[in-house]
């Protein structure tokens, strides 16, 4: 930064400024680098929106709504076999059979180590569109149904009507994590015009949205939630039901951001190049969009991307409490109401495999606002 | 100081009757109420009364009035300390809570010395031993804390005791003490019950609090103080804990008192559903799934209540602790 002292002409002026702002972010990516945490939990969040997120009809072996005949089956598991039985690096599933169950008197499935159906990738499977436009039918893996007619592939178990439940949890961390990044979205765009606009203006308007951040957070975060969903009406459609959820949520979470938006602000407002705008003629508008909240934007990513596994164990929590979403949508938390009772984790354990995604995905974000954190303060060292 | 207090609780009170009104509002909110699924199931048993038994209630209530009415009914009688009437269980709202609240508060208590006991050592040898092999397994595992949310927390503890313990987990009593008036042998059986709820309640409270203590002391121990009681030799043990974890632990005052209150009266009521505890959160989930808004109304404006009171101690607390601080 110190190498060039004089600045002859303009042209100069503005390529030492790029060449500043390059140095920011080349700052910025170097530190967040060094940080293996961090891209531990970058890959993490990166995997999950692209597996869940976007092309989850082709890395799941069935479609959403496919009820198989085999309900409430245990989790086929993975072998390195060929069918003859002796070892091969390509992994297989072994076949399930119907037991009838004379003590509790229900018919279970049980692994039947006779059969084995090697998996194959890119497998024909059923049709679906792929990212809603392109028609397919390969997946990601599964098992050859021309050789093996009847073979199958639950890796983690099916659910009471038979559905397979990798492909379910798949679908649902598409809910789950958009429902995380949409809300997050509008709790960051409401949370910093009210705090820009709070911290810019002062006096009566910033008493005002003050007040209002207070009240919101006076009410305690879980019960408020509860209290707001159980107002949802039954009879709306699931994807009304949805949008309003994620509503909920950016309503009761954007405070947080507000104020420290206006504490922001209220420091940055002081600075020359805000007087050499106002001088200059700029409209509030411009110096609020064009100058304070740039300034505000390392912060606030950080502040962001640590704030969704909080919405997102919001929504689970509440679908799970049978608040939130409802069949026939399929979000973590809806897969998480099956497990309410105490019966199924007794009988059917593996309808908890959604926890250990949830717990991935809220520490993958945790892991990257951290580093983020650390990153976008390049100059500042710790 | 005095005018200071004063001008808290005063806007403690208008918090609180704003709060109260909103509560209010949300809870009436959902389409329907709870008295006409009630009567409808009364009548499907042929409880011949059911009619009248309503009405009366309705009568009592001034259920068929306007909102500001019944509010205003509501709220008048609840600083009389009536609380109203649960329509699910047919007693007074006072009843329920009081006999669930006790259970609250020691579940809560035994969480929070959990966490506290557990933090401030783990925080302080962190921020001692910075980016040692010891504060990295912390950082770690304080990360899987904070993203371990306790019902998820709870029900893989659930799992674990049933498949592999073969122990049934769940409630704070063993069968034969339920109902058992108190005695030595019910204490006993209630703390050998607590502690697996108690732990799990504060596994995210503990990673946040081993963040935080971190963070703060390690921005003490910078700090020229501190440098010049290393300069006059003072032990390197004495100059953390007497000198700089003091000035630390100040701040985390406030997050005592705001937490702690609030999770007195409600707690972690995920993790109490999950297990089944008999304490006053899954009551308050289930009124508020039910409308059955008095008890829910009553439980939410303690929790808020409690809130605020909280944070007004904390800071006078602060304020007492770090003269430093001034109130205004």
């Amino acid at each position: 930064m110190e190498e060039s002292q004089v600045v002859e002409s303009e042209s100069v002026a503005t390529g030492k400024q790029q060449q500043l702002s390059q140095a920011y972010w080349s700052l910025v990516w170097w530190k967040f680098k060094k940080n293996k945490l961090a891209i531990v939990g970058a890959i993490i969040i990166i995997l999950f929106y692209t597996v869940c997120g976007v092309f989850a009809e082709f890395f799941s072996p069935y479609r959403l709504d496919y009820q198989s005949d085999y309900l409430e089956a245990r989790p086929q598991p993975l072998v390195f076999k060929n069918p003859a039985g002796n070892f091969s690096l390509r992994p297989a599933v072994y076949g399930l059979d119907q037991e009838l169950d004379l003590v509790q008197r229900t018919r279970t499935w049980v692994v039947n180590k006779e059969r084995i159906y090697p998996l194959s990738l890119f497998v024909k499977g059923q049709p679906y569109k792929l990212l809603g436009l392109i028609p397919m039918d390969i997946h990601f893996f599964g098992v050859n149904t021309r050789k093996y007619p009847d073979g199958t592939v639950f890796i983690f178990g099916t659910d009471r009507l038979g559905r397979d439940l990798f492909s379910r949890i798949l679908y649902g961390g598409r809910l789950s994590l958009l429902l995380g990044l949409i809300g997050q979205f509008c709790t960051l765009i409401l949370g910093m015009v009210l705090g820009a606009i709070s911290g810019y203006y002062g006096g009566m308007t910033d008493i005002i949205v003050q007040r209002l951040t207070e009240f919101v957070g006076a009410f305690p975060d879980i019960p408020l939630f509860m209290a707001l969903a159980a107002a949802i009406p039954v009879d709306w459609s699931p994807i009304l039901v949805y949008f309003m959820l994620t509503l909920i949520l950016v309503f009761i979470r954007w405070g947080g951001l507000a104020r420290q938006v206006r504490s922001l602000i209220l420091s940055l407002r002081e600075r020359e190049y805000v007087l050499a705008a106002q001088s200059a003629g700029a409209s509030d508008k411009r110096i609020i969009f064009r100058h304070l909240l740039p300034g505000t934007m390392s912060h606030v990513i950080v502040i962001a991307t640590l704030m969704i596994p909080g919405m997102i164990l919001s929504e689970t929590a509440l679908s799970w409490l049978g608040l939130g979403l409802r069949p026939p949508l399929t979000s973590w938390g809806v897969l998480l109401q099956e497990v309410s009772a105490v019966r199924i984790i007794r009988f059917a354990p593996w309808m908890l495999f959604p926890v250990p995604f949830i717990i991935l995905a809220v520490l993958g974000f945790n892991m990257l606002g951290d580093g983020l954190r650390d990153a976008l303060d390049p100059y500042g060292g710790r | 100081m005095l005018s200071y207090i004063a001008r808290r609780i005063l806007y403690m009170g208008i918090m609180i009757i704003l709060v109260s009104f909103v509560a209010f509002l949300i809870i009436e909110l959902p389409p329907g109420d709870y008295l006409t699924v009630k009567l409808q199931q009364l009548q499907a048993r042929g409880d011949l009364s059911a009619q009248q038994r309503i009405a009366d209630y309705r009568a009592r209530y001034k259920l068929d009035q306007p909102v500001l009415v019944r509010y205003w009914n509501w709220i008048t009688h609840f600083v009389q300390g009536d609380f109203g009437e649960s329509f699910e269980f047919e007693r007074p709202v006072k009843e329920i809570i009081g006999q669930r609240a006790l259970m609250s508060a020691v579940l809560a208590l035994a969480s929070i010395a959990i966490v506290w006991c557990l933090a401030i050592p783990i925080g302080v040898y962190s921020a001692t031993h910075q980016y040692s092999l010891g504060d990295q397994i912390v950082t770690t595992l304080s990360f899987l804390g904070l993203g371990m949310p306790g019902f998820l927390l709870a029900l893989l503890v659930l799992f674990f005791a049933m498949m592999v313990l073969k122990v049934e987990v769940g409630g704070l009593f063993s069968r034969e003490f339920t109902d058992a008036p108190w005695s030595w042998g019910k204490v006993v059986d209630l703390l050998k019950h607590l502690w697996i709820p108690a732990l799990i309640s504060s596994v995210t409270g503990t990673a946040s609090l081993v963040r935080i203590m971190r963070g703060n002391l390690l921005e003490t121990l910078g700090q020229p103080f501190v440098e010049a009681a290393r300069a006059r030799g003072l032990k390197g043990s004495k100059v953390t804990w007497k000198h700089a974890v003091r000035v630390a632990i100040n701040p985390l005052v406030v997050i005592l008192t705001t937490e702690a209150l609030p999770s007195i009266v409600a707690g972690d009521a995920l993790v109490a559903t999950v297990l089944n505890l008999p304490t006053v959160g899954p009551l308050f989930v289930r009124a508020l799934v039910s409308q059955d808004m008095y008890l829910a109304g009553t439980v939410l404006v303690f929790i808020v209540l409690m809130t605020m009171v909280g944070s007004l101690i904390g800071d006078l607390a602060l304020a007492a602790l770090d003269p430093r601080i001034r109130l205004e």
